[in-house]
């Protein structure tokens, strides 16, 4: 059963409507990569499915319920949207026990997750003198206070160093391994890419593509080929007439598209050609992403 | 999971985080530091200044002369301070983020901003009436030094209205909460209250004569009056006064719930 519903969520601003029809579900045991450009609505989703924001129409659900209704919500949902939104006055201990007290959670809860994200030497500090990092960590040291069956992230390496980065990114897949449900939100496909099991991918508020990785490159892997062989220009003639595009590639190879490369050997074969090479290209993550979402990036720049 | 407490979020709990918040915050005891030394600061001033001011009183004045009142005359500089800390209760998680997280752990608003409300106005009631007493009892003797009339706690109509003080600074805190929801910002919600409390009664001479049903019950103004012992023959019930301050307060409040449940944050 799916952990997080979303059906049909609307959220209009004015005129601007931010969140469009969006549905999708994020299921328990994996990491759900929740992408889109800036500005495409996922900090807004995200806030809808916490109660924060109220939709115009449509519902979010968490174990079929409305996070308002959720009796104890820590114990459910552990939610970071934003690293900067703790007290600077304020230590980090007093800070995680008030929330922990909020929901009835033993003190000893505090000072697990003080450790389980290395901020034990700290937790007599006031955050307002933490860098960005050190933020980070306490704000997913709050998430993991009810030792939640969901989680959820808005963009939560923005501005960390590769170590922090990594922290992050081992901890979403060791919480994923334990059974719970993470939705961690991103605007950077690779960074996604060497973290999410699954991904749900928005521009302008509304579902681009909602698909396991692997599949998301194979599908939109608009694969180019390179091919090389003897007599390049009479080949690369055979292909045209069998409906694909040649273009020159490196060092006397064609490059390929419109057709899989076992249809290009099947065609070699058929008119008795020595194909030399027959590499199919890859796309990156990153390529698929920028296919995908070239419509509905809000703000796009001119390459000089 | 083997805990020993049972998790559970009940509007205790919610009090009790509310609780942890408000006294983890230094901004919470150097407010009310202020509002002791600088309500205090001003008690022993104008106590001074009162020898002084009875010498070149008229007649008029010296039948007028209020020793109580002029103790708990400090409530106009204390008003400030006390909104200060119920502003500054819920502006202070608008600034910072955190009502995100507030009410992402305690999804249910009504019960958060009132746990806000009970426990920011228990603490400026109790500072206070604290402040009033202590006003009281440091202005006396310093005017009994100078052979100005005083008055004594046992004299008729001296407690109520030393309590009226901690009543009205009680009073000006749940303002203050109400103002900080509605405008979810520190300066907003204090440029506010300050146009409340001063200068509304500083320019209220200016206004039109029917507004001045409404300055029986505005702060500073008619809402003041049962502070002190000497009647007023404009306020011949200053309780009522004080009540129907009380009630524009809590029409305030209301809106400010109101508010809270439905705003988005």
């Amino acid at each position: 059963m799916s952990v997080i519903e979303v059906r049909g969520l609307t959220k209009r601003y004015g005129p601007q409507t931010v969140v469009d029809d969006l549905s999708f579900t994020v299921e328990a045991g994996q990491v759900t990569g929740f992408l889109g450009p800036n500005g495409a609505g996922k900090s807004t989703t995200m806030r809808m499915i916490i109660g924060l924001a109220a939709p115009d129409r449509g519902t979010a659900t968490i174990g079929g319920r409305n996070y308002r209704d959720l009796a104890v919500p820590l114990v459910e949902v552990g939610a970071l949207l934003d690293a900067g939104a703790v007290h600077g006055g304020r230590t980090a201990y007093d800070h995680l026990h008030a929330l922990a007290v909020s929901n009835g959670l033993p003190r000893k809860r505090v000072d697990a997750v003080l450790a389980r994200t290395g901020m034990e030497g700290v937790a007599g500090k006031r955050a307002g003198g933490f860098s960005l990092g050190m933020r980070q960590r306490l704000g997913i040291a709050a998430t993991l206070l009810g030792e939640p069956r969901v989680l959820i992230f808005d963009e939560p390496v923005n501005g960390l160093d590769p170590e922090g980065i990594r922290w992050v990114r081992d901890l979403m897949r060791s919480l994923a391994a334990e059974g719970r449900a993470v939705l961690v939100s991103s605007h950077l496909m690779s960074e996604m890419a060497q973290t999410a099991d699954h991904l749900i991918v928005i521009g302008r508020g509304r579902l681009i593509a909602d698909t396991a990785v692997s599949e998301l490159t194979r599908t939109n892997g608009e694969g180019a080929v390179v091919v090389r062989v003897s007599d390049r220009a009479r080949f690369a003639q055979q292909l045209s007439a069998a409906g694909a595009t040649v273009r020159d590639g490196l060092e006397s190879s064609l490059v390929v598209s419109g057709m899989s490369a076992a249809d290009i050997g099947q065609l070699a074969a058929y008119h008795g050609v020595a194909l030399s090479e027959l590499t199919p290209q890859r796309v990156s993550l990153e390529e698929a992403f920028m296919e995908l979402t070239r419509d509905s990036i809000e703000f796009s720049g001119v390459a000089a | 999971m083997s805990t020993d407490v049972a998790p559970r979020a009940g509007f205790g709990r919610t009090l009790q985080a509310e609780w942890i918040k408000l006294r983890s915050l230094r901004s919470t005891w150097y407010t009310l530091a202020c509002l002791f030394v600088v309500g205090l600061g001003i008690t022993i001033l104008s106590s001074n200044a009162a020898g002084q001011a009875w010498e070149t009183a008229t007649e008029a004045e010296r039948l007028a002369w209020d020793p109580t009142g002029r103790s708990t005359m400090t409530y106009i500089v204390a008003q400030l301070i006390v909104g200060v800390l119920g502003i500054l209760v819920v502006t202070s998680e608008y600034a910072t983020g955190l009502m995100g997280t507030t009410l992402t752990a305690m999804p249910r608003r009504t019960r958060v901003l009132a746990a806000k409300v009970l426990l920011a106005t228990a603490v400026a009631l109790v500072a206070g009436e604290v402040l009033m007493f202590a006003a009281f009892f440091i202005g006396q003797p310093l005017m009994a030094g100078q052979n100005v009339p005083t008055a004594h706690l046992s004299d008729p109509g001296v407690v109520p209205a030393v309590i009226a003080g901690g009543l009205y600074l009680g009073a000006i805190a749940v303002l203050a909460i109400g103002l900080g929801v509605l405008m979810r910002a520190t300066a907003g919600a204090l440029a506010t209250l300050v146009g409340i409390v001063f200068l509304v009664p500083a320019v209220a001479g200016l206004f039109p004569s029917w507004m001045s049903g409404v300055f029986d019950f505005w702060p500073t103004l008619g809402a003041a009056a049962p502070l002190g012992t000497v009647p007023d023959p404009d306020f011949p019930h200053p309780w009522l006064n004080l009540t129907g301050m009380c009630l524009a307060i809590a029409a305030v409040l209301a809106a400010a719930f109101i508010a809270f449940r439905r705003r988005d944050i």
